[in-house]
């Protein structure tokens, strides 16, 4: 099972867990629907998307109202922190939430009683809660964009916000800023960092690249991230070795993007329309793609 | 130091029209808690800036000392013309806009949650009708995305 956490924005929706589906445009779980617009509802559709596509993945989701005051994400974390080793799953992505190094390390600590060790994808606010918190380490996955990779590089700022300069002007050096981050600690033991060109790099080495198609638009499309985010946990939830699951992600992503023929103006939910045709195409064409049990890299 | 964000910009703002030279920075390490800023002001002043704050109810939790450089916020843009659009980097935000309307036509990037509320709230209105996202953001990519959308002003 992959396991999704993360907020909605909305201050009047309560904690709810449990098997989400997607309906249209809209996510509904326990009785209540979302709209898929960008960040943690975009990731639950593509992963959903792609989990129908696939045949599996079961998802559960666990998820929250927050509008920016971290009331929301401290329930979810205290909630977390309660019964995540209730819950059997082989896969967790931990997405928009308030990052509070406090409650990282107590939801971080909550994830070692679980039945089994979930594979661990870090990504927006609790990604940064996570290097701030100093324990990159204990991440499978990390999925920074260029800017939050440079974030991870600087072992200074606590929040991208406080990037150094001389660190985001390294921007065209992804490379090494991935070997910088891994130096300080500061980096999953993967990353699928987003960009022009996708890279999927292990304990700091680039092992693949990911630049075929390039679409300008992306970049100014919110949720294209996320949707990436929601693929790579998806595919390694379906059983894909981690190098494999980012590559095919990525290339997943790209082709959604693409058969989508975005403009900067483009909603997202018009590309998770597309994340089936890209998903199926890609497996077809590419059989040789190995499903690997658990923990294969 | 204050509660969030939101409290820190409401003091900000109100102390630079009450003329006082405040500086919005990141915390000492030793009292960073994941998504924060703080006041920096001279000690000299710290009496009336207390004063000014508590009158108009945005009393600070905390007033520490600092000797050690305290971190700048990003304070660098980056600008991608798209033709039609044009999109504004800072930090990890970004803001686009169509040229000939000046309409927020996509906002992506950030990690704390008020940026799918902020970005529900914008998009799809134009740059002087949206709300500015100092009055509903709550974190530091909120504030980012101000510093986004105060560039993409001075260039539209």
């Amino acid at each position: 099972m992959l396991g999704i956490v993360g907020t909605v924005p909305d201050p009047e929706f309560p904690l709810v867990h449990g098997r989400p589906r997607l309906v249209g445009d809209h996510i509904r779980i326990d009785g209540r629907s979302i709209a898929v617009q960008r960040c943690t509802p975009a990731l639950l559709a593509a992963a959903l998307s792609a989990s129908e596509t696939m045949g599996g993945p079961d998802i559960y989701a666990f998820l929250v109202g927050d509008i920016g005051r971290g009331d929301g994400s401290r329930k979810l974390y205290r909630f977390l922190t309660e019964h995540l080793p209730e819950f059997d799953i082989r896969v967790l992505a931990f997405h928009y939430l308030q990052p509070d190094v406090d409650w990282h390390a107590r939801v971080l600590f909550a994830t070692h009683a679980m039945p089994r060790q979930p594979i661990l994808i870090a990504d927006a606010g609790f990604m940064y809660a996570a290097k701030m918190s100093g324990q990159s380490g204990s991440y499978d996955f990390f999925t920074p964009d260029v800017g939050e990779l440079a974030f991870l590089a600087d072992e200074l700022a606590p929040h991208p916000f406080y990037t150094r300069g001389f660190v985001l002007h390294q921007d065209n050096k992804v490379p090494d800023l991935i070997r910088q981050a891994h130096a300080h600690g500061n980096a999953a033991t993967h990353l699928l960092v987003k960009g022009a060109t996708d890279f999927i790099a292990h304990e700091g080495r680039v092992m693949a690249t990911v630049a075929h198609p390039c679409l300008d638009a992306m970049e100014a499309i919110g949720g294209t991230g996320d949707s990436l985010t929601g693929l790579l946990a998806a595919l390694c939830g379906a059983g894909f070795g981690r190098i494999d699951a980012a590559v095919l992600a990525a290339q997943a992503n790209r082709w959604a993007g693409s058969l989508a023929a975005p403009t900067p103006a483009t909603q997202m939910v018009e590309l998770i329309d597309k994340i089936p045709q890209a998903l199926s195409s890609l497996l077809l064409d590419q059989p040789d793609q190995k499903r690997i049990e658990h923990g294969g890299s | 130091m204050f509660e969030n964000t939101s409290e820190v910009i409401q003091a900000e703002n109100m102390l630079k029209k009450a003329g006082w030279p405040v500086r919005v920075m990141g915390p000492p390490p030793e009292i960073r808690t994941g998504c924060d800023l703080v006041i920096v002001f001279p000690l000299i002043e710290e009496l009336n800036i207390l004063r000014e704050l508590d009158r108009a109810g945005a009393a600070p939790l905390q007033v520490v000392p600092v000797t050690a450089p305290l971190l700048a916020p990003v304070d660098l843009f980056q600008t991608k013309d798209f033709g039609d659009y044009l999109m504004v980097r800072a930090a990890n935000m970004k803001i686009t806009v169509a040229k000939d309307s000046l309409k927020i036509v996509n906002i992506s990037g950030g990690g704390c949650p008020d940026v799918p509320y902020l970005a529900q709230a914008m998009i799809g209105k134009s740059l002087a009708e949206a709300p500015r996202p100092r009055e509903l953001g709550h974190t530091l990519c909120g504030y980012a995305l101000e510093l986004a959308y105060e560039e993409l002003l001075r260039r539209c």
